[in-house]
């Protein structure tokens, strides 16, 4: 009954979306393995992870868009719970070294033998066991966000003071994840990863694997969103959003709803990390950086906010300009970025996708007004009526 | 009259921000099934009484009882919404980035539970219901409609829709009739009678001529306490309700 559900409020966009990924995931990596790498359309080996590495911003874009689009939660601090994911996924990756790391100690990572430590700090054992690591990538950072939440949300903390908390969160975490006692490699993170799940790391294989994995993981979150966003926990959400007093007095304890919503979307953001990781090869405290968290908004911003797939087209958009002006123009990059948030800001107060649903609407309800004026002929096209096609209408977001 | 009996009780309730005395040792009984009408002037602390009842704000104070038993000083908004308080605003609120339809599905009485509204599929029995509302406050046609894009007196009989849709025994009523043209406070002025041969009713309203219409028990409030109460015509001749409200 929910699949079905699910699969109704499937409009036409999402169709298309869903159709793209699905090809992307298919080809990128045939066109990697299988064509020879003289031919044109071979994708090379840099190429494949690059793209692999955009899947999973795509995917933190995703979480934040679920809490900031829908609840209106500005969240300047997911890139702690997308770091969080990553350095779970690190300490499995430390853990499958063994032998062949440069101190050869079978069980401790080479970080610890320098520091001297005799023995595994008890927060790393089971990170030998991928089920464990696995698990772990969505539940320390579900924690994190359900400790956080609760406290937040119950005292009725919101704007922008709940974003100037999750910003101080995030680099209390940068600060702490710095110190070498913290037993996560300081300064210097997790690297020198060598395999995962038994297959060598820098196979291209596996790179492709990886790929696929972070595409599928996109999908699969995608799905869960447009599932909880369409339900009617979702119309509640967005009742918070535009009038979060007006659903109290209507019965709804409003920081249940955030919370549930904030969890989901931090374990999201987690497995987003946790892709990302063994693709670009070190986790390091760098990412908890304030900088990173504001840029994820930035790229929700561009794409559109609160419609899920301009969350997706942002952040890859976004990031292929980053990709190429910071090799094409390394200087002016920040310039740009900024630039592009302030003209997104501006211009484009829904973000790309956004205005272009705008556009679309207004095409075709002039298309529908000069039908009924070249009378007769074919009646207009009443809009829907049913509360089905009613669920369908895309929620704006209010500003 | 004993606590027991009553549906709503206010007994000694003050109130006071910053010094200042919004509400002043007010007591006040709604009986079941009673429509009550409340006048008064600015700052009278009509608003804040609503507040107090909702949860929305503590006393300082004072007992306010629902059902003769329910403690309401010690519920928040959403328990004392569950236990079947509904209130409408001053200001229409609706979600205007939702439309009608949904807006009705929102307030409609069902599970409120994060879990509950995640797997919730609607019921027949709930669309007869919101389509009995949609007539009822004559958005039948608009129910596709973004909430946005209704009028102002379109935006308080949403509001009215969603608040019978909660389906409470109690319902705060602000100013129903503010922002209407006179037929349409007329028309609002019925629908109220209607809603209150079912439900008990506290209105809030400055339009004498609506208060009139509605032909109940009034009670005015000035600086935080109850000046006089009883019919319209016995409040309106008192002295001190000419002097600090009607005028002369």
């Amino acid at each position: 009954m929910m699949t079905s559900y699910l699969f109704r409020t499937l409009d036409a966009k999402a169709g298309v979306f869903i159709a793209i990924l699905l090809a992307v995931i298919l080809l990128v990596p045939a066109l990697n393995i299988l064509i020879a790498p003289d031919n044109f359309f071979h994708v090379p080996n840099y190429a494949v992870t690059l793209m692999g590495k955009y899947l999973t911003y795509a995917l933190l874009a995703l979480s934040v868009d679920l809490v900031w689009g829908f609840c209106g939660i500005l969240s300047l601090g997911h890139g702690a719970f997308f770091a969080l994911g990553g350095y779970a996924m690190g300490m499995y990756l430390m853990r499958q070294i063994g032998t062949r790391g440069v101190y050869g100690d079978p069980t401790l990572p080479d970080f610890m033998v320098f520091l001297n430590w005799q023995e595994l700090p008890w927060y790393w054992y089971g990170f030998d066991m991928a089920w464990f690591a696995f698990l772990m990538v969505m539940i320390a950072p579900g924690i994190l966000a359900f400790v956080f939440g609760w406290f937040a949300f119950r005292s009725r903390v919101t704007g922008v003071y709940l974003s100037i908390i999750t910003q101080a969160l995030t680099y209390a975490l940068l600060l702490a994840f710095f110190r070498n006692d913290m037993g996560f490699g300081g300064n210097n993170g997790l690297t020198d990863f060598k395999d995962i799940l038994g297959f060598d790391i820098q196979a291209s294989s596996t790179r492709a694997g990886l790929f696929v994995a972070s595409g599928l993981a996109l999908l699969v979150c995608f799905l869960i969103c447009r599932y909880v966003t369409k339900s009617k926990l979702g119309k509640v959400l967005v009742a918070v959003r535009d009038a979060e007093s007006r659903t109290r007095f209507l019965g709804y304890r409003v920081e249940y709803y955030k919370l549930f919503v904030w969890v989901l979307s931090a374990m999201m953001a987690g497995i987003a990390g946790a892709l990302y990781v063994p693709q670009v090869g070190i986790i390091n405290p760098g990412e908890f950086a304030p900088a990173n968290s504001i840029e994820v908004v930035i790229w929700v911003a561009v794409g559109g906010r609160g419609t899920l797939i301009g969350a997706v087209l942002g952040a890859v958009l976004v990031n292929f300009a980053k990709t190429w002006f910071t090799a094409a123009l390394p200087d002016v990059w920040l310039f740009a970025l900024g630039a592009l948030f302030v003209v997104v800001t501006l211009f484009l107060p829904k973000g790309i996708l956004g205005t272009i649903g705008d556009g679309w609407t207004a095409l075709r309800q002039r298309r529908v007004s000069s039908n009924a004026q070249a009378g007769g002929g074919k009646p207009p096209k009443t809009p829907p009526t049913s509360p089905a096609a009613a669920a369908n209408v895309d929620p704006q977001p209010a500003e | 009259m004993s606590r027991q009996n009553t549906l709503l009780y206010l007994d000694g309730v003050s109130v006071s921000f910053d010094g200042f005395r919004a509400i002043n040792d007010l007591s006040m009984v709604i009986t079941h099934g009673e429509m009550r009408a409340i006048i008064g002037p600015n700052g009278a602390g009509k608003t804040t009484m609503m507040d107090i009842i909702t949860g929305k704000t503590r006393p300082d104070s004072g007992e306010v009882f629902f059902n003769g038993v329910v403690d309401l000083t010690a519920e928040d908004e959403a328990s004392i919404a569950e236990l079947g308080i509904g209130r409408k605003f001053q200001k229409p609120t609706v979600f205007e980035s939702h439309t009608v339809w949904d807006n009705l599905e929102l307030a409609l009485k069902a599970p409120r539970g994060p879990f509950a509204t995640l797997f919730h599929m609607i019921s027949g029995a709930e669309k007869t219901r919101i389509e009995d509302l949609l007539t009822l406050i004559r958005l039948g046609d608009k129910r596709d409609e973004l909430a946005a894009n209704l009028s102002h007196g379109q935006k308080q009989w949403l509001e009215i829709g969603m608040l019978l849709a909660q389906d409470p025994k109690l319902l705060l009523v602000d100013e129903p009739a503010a922002g209407m043209t006179d037929a349409e406070t007329m028309e609002t002025a019925e629908l109220l009678k209607d809603i209150a041969k079912t439900h008990s009713v506290v209105v809030v309203e400055h339009d004498m001529t609506f208060i009139r219409a509605l032909g109940v028990k009034v009670t005015c409030l000035a600086e935080g306490s109850v000046l006089a109460e009883g019919s319209l015509d016995h409040v309106s001749a008192d002295e001190r309700v000419i002097e600090v409200y009607l005028g002369r």
